[in-house]
């Protein structure tokens, strides 16, 4: 934080746009790379913008009361406020943004508020798609949370520090990422990603073709669009917080500077984020989908394993 | 043993009655009789249609045998998603749906819910010969014949049934529809809802609809 609000506000507006375009096309490649996979050629890489552009340009849109108006706008200002506490960069004028003392326990409470949003405008349509969509989505919150929570905590106790910026300034100043430093909370963090992308074989949630799209399907038209703007900035979100925590993060406040410095770091988030979002979607890809207490199981056996063995290495190995 | 033959009389329609069986039964919302707003917002109008002609979500409403050519278009062999055509899970996200073959009275119902249940612009593409004459169930007492006598079509792909190719041609000829605004036929339809209920009324016997909707 600099003091000056206009700079302040100038961050905030270039770090939403830059969530929301590297989001997007990121939901492109995604689409683009299933389709190689499967031999087809697939749609264009900008085809989630002019989906976007259609849905907001649909002239009617049916509705069920407030909060079937506000889960939207709910979903999009969590997945805003929660990228707002995340360091994109670091160092630099700009995109820091509201980074403090103990945003990693602020950051685990922010990333759900977005799907309890979700919930209770779901509720209110009356779908019953959406109630099992729901009901499935937060029984996989309490599979996938429990990893992530201890592997954060592995973090804390091993660094002692809450702050992501001081997290990626040690691994900047020693050269060593985290993911090096404590491999078994890199694996449960990773796997933890898995769920939390709702991707295969963790698309219990908005199953096509067992749940009509879950929670969604009663959203058509703007309300369609919203939620996509919020699920793309949000996947930003996630992708940015691993990249910070495990893999070094990107940009650096002294080798990094002045305007070129910012591109340039840009261009190794970019790259860093690719790649770690090519894990989730290779994966699905190649993966049919979990029944719902096949999903929480898996994640309560494996990556909780690797988040107790993560503690473990934390305690007696630093 | 007398020969006894059934002759039916026919007898000519006079010309008043011609004329009004045609103002009866011509479809209400087509294409060429729309005036499109072209002129006002025209930008802006541009834009937003070529997004809408190259994000087609489509409901395939699989009444009929014509449901096994779906799968073949979107997937590998005639990939319809790299015209931006993808299904949809549910009529609220959708904009196109397509009725694939023919009807029955029973079928036609739920054809209706699901079409007024999709938001503008929304586009109906209808799919074998069933839909626009009947087909090889032109004498069948529980199908419907004529399609656009119940719910406005934009775009009719003729065969029986039609192939992959022609359906991406007959979603060609709708993208084309759409760019040049004379697509989309929701506010038509409401205007002439009376027309389309009496229509509806006529076959579906045990009729439950609430009286109003919310579109």
């Amino acid at each position: 934080m600099t003091g000056n609000w206009l700079i302040e506000l100038t961050g905030i507006v270039l770090t939403a746009l830059l969530a929301f375009t590297v989001g997007m096309f990121y939901g492109g490649l995604r689409r683009k790379v299933i389709a190689r996979a499967q031999n087809r050629v697939g749609p264009p890489v900008y085809q989630n913008f002019l989906d976007l552009l259609k849905l907001q340009g649909k002239t009617t849109n049916v509705t069920h009361g407030l909060m079937t108006h506000l889960a939207p706008v709910w979903v999009l200002v969590a997945a805003i406020t929660a990228l707002l506490f995340i360091p994109v960069l670091h160092g630099g004028l700009w995109f820091p943004n509201f980074t403090f003392k103990g945003d990693l326990i602020f950051l685990l409470y922010l990333m759900v508020m977005g799907s309890l949003g979700m919930a209770l405008g779901v509720g209110e349509t009356g779908n019953p798609n959406g109630a099992i969509g729901v009901s499935r989505g937060l029984s996989l919150i309490t599979g996938y949370e429990i990893p992530f929570v201890l592997s954060l905590v592995a973090i804390m106790i091993q660094f002692h520090t809450t702050s992501l910026t001081d997290l990626m300034h040690y691994q900047q100043a020693t050269g060593h990422w985290i993911a090096r430093e404590n491999p078994f909370a890199f694996l449960a963090a990773l796997f933890s990603v898995l769920g939390m992308f709702h991707y295969s074989p963790f698309d219990i949630i908005g199953a096509p073709a067992e749940l009509a799209s879950g929670p969604m399907s009663e959203f058509g038209g703007k309300y369609l669009g919203s939620l996509m703007t919020g699920g793309s900035i949000f996947a930003f979100v996630k992708l940015v917080l691993i990249t910070d925590l495990f893999l070094g993060g990107a940009g650096h406040p002294d080798a990094y500077t002045g305007a070129a410095g910012v591109l340039l770091g840009l261009v190794e988030l970019v790259i860093k984020t690719f790649l770690l979002y090519m894990i989730p979607v290779s994966i699905g890809i190649v993966m049919p989908r979990f029944r719902t207490e096949q999903a929480v199981r898996f994640f309560w056996r494996w990556p909780l394993l690797f988040g107790a063995l993560g503690i473990i290495w934390a305690v007696f190995w630093k | 043993m007398s020969e006894t033959k059934d002759i039916r009389i026919i007898t000519r329609p006079t010309k008043e009655q011609i004329r009004q069986a045609q103002i009866d039964f011509a479809p209400r919302c087509t294409a060429a009789g729309r005036v499109n707003d072209k002129e006002t917002q025209k930008m802006v109008q541009y834009i937003l249609n070529f997004a809408r002609k190259h994000s087609l979500f489509l409901l395939a409403y699989g009444t009929g045998c014509g449901a096994i050519e779906i799968p073949a278009t979107l997937t590998s062999r005639y990939d319809a998603e790299r015209l931006g055509i993808r299904g949809a899970a549910t009529p609220r996200q959708a904009d196109v749906l397509m009725i694939t073959g023919y009807l029955s009275t029973k079928t036609l119902k739920r054809v209706i819910r699901v079409y007024e249940q999709m938001q503008d612009p929304k586009y109906v593409v209808a799919f074998g010969s069933c839909t626009i004459n009947g087909g090889m169930y032109f004498d069948s007492y529980n199908t419907i014949k004529a399609l656009d006598r119940y719910i406005p079509v934009d775009v009719y792909i003729a065969g029986c049934m039609p192939r992959p190719e022609a359906v991406l041609k007959g979603f060609a000829k709708l993208q084309e529809l759409i760019q040049n605004g004379n697509a989309g036929n929701g506010e038509c339809y409401r205007k002439n809802l009376d027309w389309y209920r009496a229509n509806q009324q006529k076959v579906i016997k045990n009729w439950d609809f609430p009286d109003e909707y919310n579109w």
